[in-house]
């Protein structure tokens, strides 16, 4: 028996972000042969209808209010249980965004529900949707399904394979007025720390950098190979705390958790704390010094050599490759 | 200020992680308060210590959770709750945590209410956002900064990176991020103090629940390790070779490039 499954689609500057589309691949498999949802809330979203429907959502609801151009849980849970309320989903899936993230609990402590956050994988085992889910910063993983209500669930970025765009795909979109009040919490500014660059959590190519970087200039060559290869810079605590670069870019137990295609430890020693932010990741490359470091432990092909050397180096033999292409 | 903390204690996952009959085996493991809590126990102290009032430190957990709470108490924390649910309660999962906190907390008009932004254990970061709902305060995640005047709250919230500067007032439910604080050794005097301190310890009977109106919504199936990685390769030769050798393994063999 299928399902009836809401899937929420996050614009980014005036875009969808991928994690959307993959949330709506996730959301075929709990609607097992059920009818997905798009919704999609904010300021003049319709326009992004189409693109979900192309990826697969079968139809879409928005909800447009001038309150909910900027995200707040108030705003954003009132407008989603609006939808609720009218279709009466059976399952539920969220992009494991900072958006995502911040509103599925409240979803979730509205309609009584579990929720399954951070999934990376969804499955079927005899007829029961069951997700997978790293536990204990990445160093397990646990199988794990919804007891009773609601299928609800939240898709780490990167990690669940979107279906296939088709242009052809049409469908019904329509909007559902709600009038939004009382928002207890407001956004007074916002500062784009990460403006110029790629989306840590959803980027396909990280170069990060460790204390071998030495200083914030040190990150400057990280930052013209990541731009080559349309990748995110991240780092380590180490970089961070000696404030080479701002927080925002830690990845590790504390700080951000990355699963990118390929990663690129520059001058990462690999404490066990950074290793599980990025253990991982698809293909992981370390760059370092000292041939005993333990990032080598965890690296797929490994340069033993100094990053102000090698770095510069790939860069200008990606910039060649990517000259011949074009 | 009344003010509340949310503690977990959980496995210490630099600790060597091993599976038996799908459960992690935590015999003899270290058990450490979750390091996001411990930003959130600092920062209840600093505003405590700047504006008065009181820090309780809350846990849902086992008989030795008592540990982490008295680590807290040693911190600064003035209070420390423990709801032991060793005798109710198999399984939990966040609808559970959170409904039993939101049961303690319903009729103890905090002012002010700190988790961490996740646990490093289970990771899935609900239990914050959960209670406040549940509460029907506002709550805002990930915060890197937050000053109080009176009842108005200016916030700086870590959104991916970009931070967002948020007004909003008490009462109000926050979860701490990296970044906003370091958080404090417990001193010696202060270990000393932490013995004589408070700790209620308080079972599901005490808050009028029973096992059913928490019981989880979900139910894990499974643990198992991920699959071990082959060795990787030290490329060898000089920079230049091993560069290119690296470009082509990445292209070729790899195919992420």
């Amino acid at each position: 028996m299928g399902k009836k499954v809401l899937v929420l689609g996050e614009a980014r500057d005036g875009q969808l972000r991928n994690v959307s589309f993959e949330a709506i691949a996730a959301g075929k498999k709990v609607a097992q042969g059920g009818e997905v949802i798009g919704v999609l809330i904010g300021v003049s979203v319709a326009s992004l209808a189409n693109e979900l429907i192309q990826y697969g959502a079968d139809r879409v609801l928005t909800v447009e209010d001038e309150k909910l151009g900027q995200y707040t849980s108030d705003g954003f849970s009132q407008a989603f249980m609006a939808v609720v309320e009218q279709e009466q989903p059976e399952g539920i899936v969220f992009g494991h965004t900072a958006l995502g993230k911040d509103l599925s609990p409240k979803i979730a402590a509205k309609i009584g529900a579990g929720l399954i956050s951070d999934a990376t994988f969804v499955g079927e085992e005899d007829g029961e949707i069951v997700f997978t889910r790293p536990i204990y910063s990445g160093k397990a993983f646990e199988k794990i399904t919804a007891k009773e209500g609601v299928v609800f669930s939240t898709v780490r970025p990167n990690n669940i394979e979107p279906l296939e765009k088709d242009t052809s795909r049409t469908g019904d979109v329509s909007e559902i007025s709600v009038s939004i009040t009382d928002l207890r919490t407001v956004i007074q500014d916002v500062v784009r720390k990460a403006a110029d660059g790629v989306d840590l959590s959803e980027a396909k190519v990280i170069i990060a950098g460790g204390r071998g970087a030495k200083s914030e200039e040190g990150f400057k060559p990280l930052k013209e190979l990541a731009d080559v290869l349309g990748g995110a810079v991240g780092a380590s605590r180490g970089a961070c705390d000696a404030d080479y670069c701002d927080y925002s870019l830690q990845i590790g137990q504390t700080g951000k958790v990355v699963t990118p295609d390929l990663y690129i430890a520059c001058g990462i020693s690999g404490a066990i704390q950074h290793l599980a932010g990025m253990s991982n990741s698809k293909v992981i490359v370390a760059i370092n010094k000292d041939p005993e470091a333990n990032i080598f432990n965890v690296a797929d092909y490994g340069i033993v050599g100094d990053l102000f050397e090698v770095v510069p180096m790939l860069t200008e033999e990606f910039k060649k490759i990517k000259a011949a292409q074009v | 200020m009344n003010i509340y903390v949310l503690l977990k204690r959980t496995f210490d996952t630099e600790e060597k992680i091993s599976i038996t009959g799908g459960r992690i085996q935590d015999d003899g493991a270290e058990f450490i308060i979750n390091p996001y809590d411990e930003y959130a126990v600092e920062e209840a102290i600093q505003i405590r210590d700047e504006i008065g009032g009181e820090v309780t430190v809350v846990s849902v957990g086992i008989d030795e959770t008592e540990k982490q709470l008295r680590t807290a108490l040693a911190m600064g924390a003035d209070k420390a709750v423990l709801i032991n649910t060793e005798d109710d309660i198999e399984e939990g999962d966040q609808y559970t945590t959170a409904r039993i906190i939101t049961e303690y907390l319903k009729d103890k008009e905090a002012d002010l209410i700190l988790a961490g932004n996740v646990a490093i254990d289970g990771g899935s970061g609900q239990v914050g956002p959960r209670v406040a709902d549940m509460l029907g305060i506002p709550y805002i995640t990930t915060i890197t900064n937050i000053d109080i005047d009176g009842t108005d709250v200016t916030i700086t919230r870590d959104v991916e990176g970009d931070s967002e500067k948020i007004k909003t007032s008490l009462p109000l439910l926050i979860t701490c991020q990296q970044g906003l604080n370091e958080p404090r050794y417990p001193s010696l005097p202060g270990i000393m103090k932490a013995k004589k301190k408070p700790m209620e310890e308080l079972e599901l009977d005490d808050l009028d629940l029973e096992e059913e109106d928490v019981e989880a919504k979900t139910k894990t199936l499974d643990i198992f390790l991920p699959p071990n990685k082959a060795a990787g390769r030290v490329l060898e030769g000089d920079i230049a070779n091993q560069v290119q050798e690296l470009i082509s393994l990445l292209r070729s063999e790899a195919k992420v490039i």
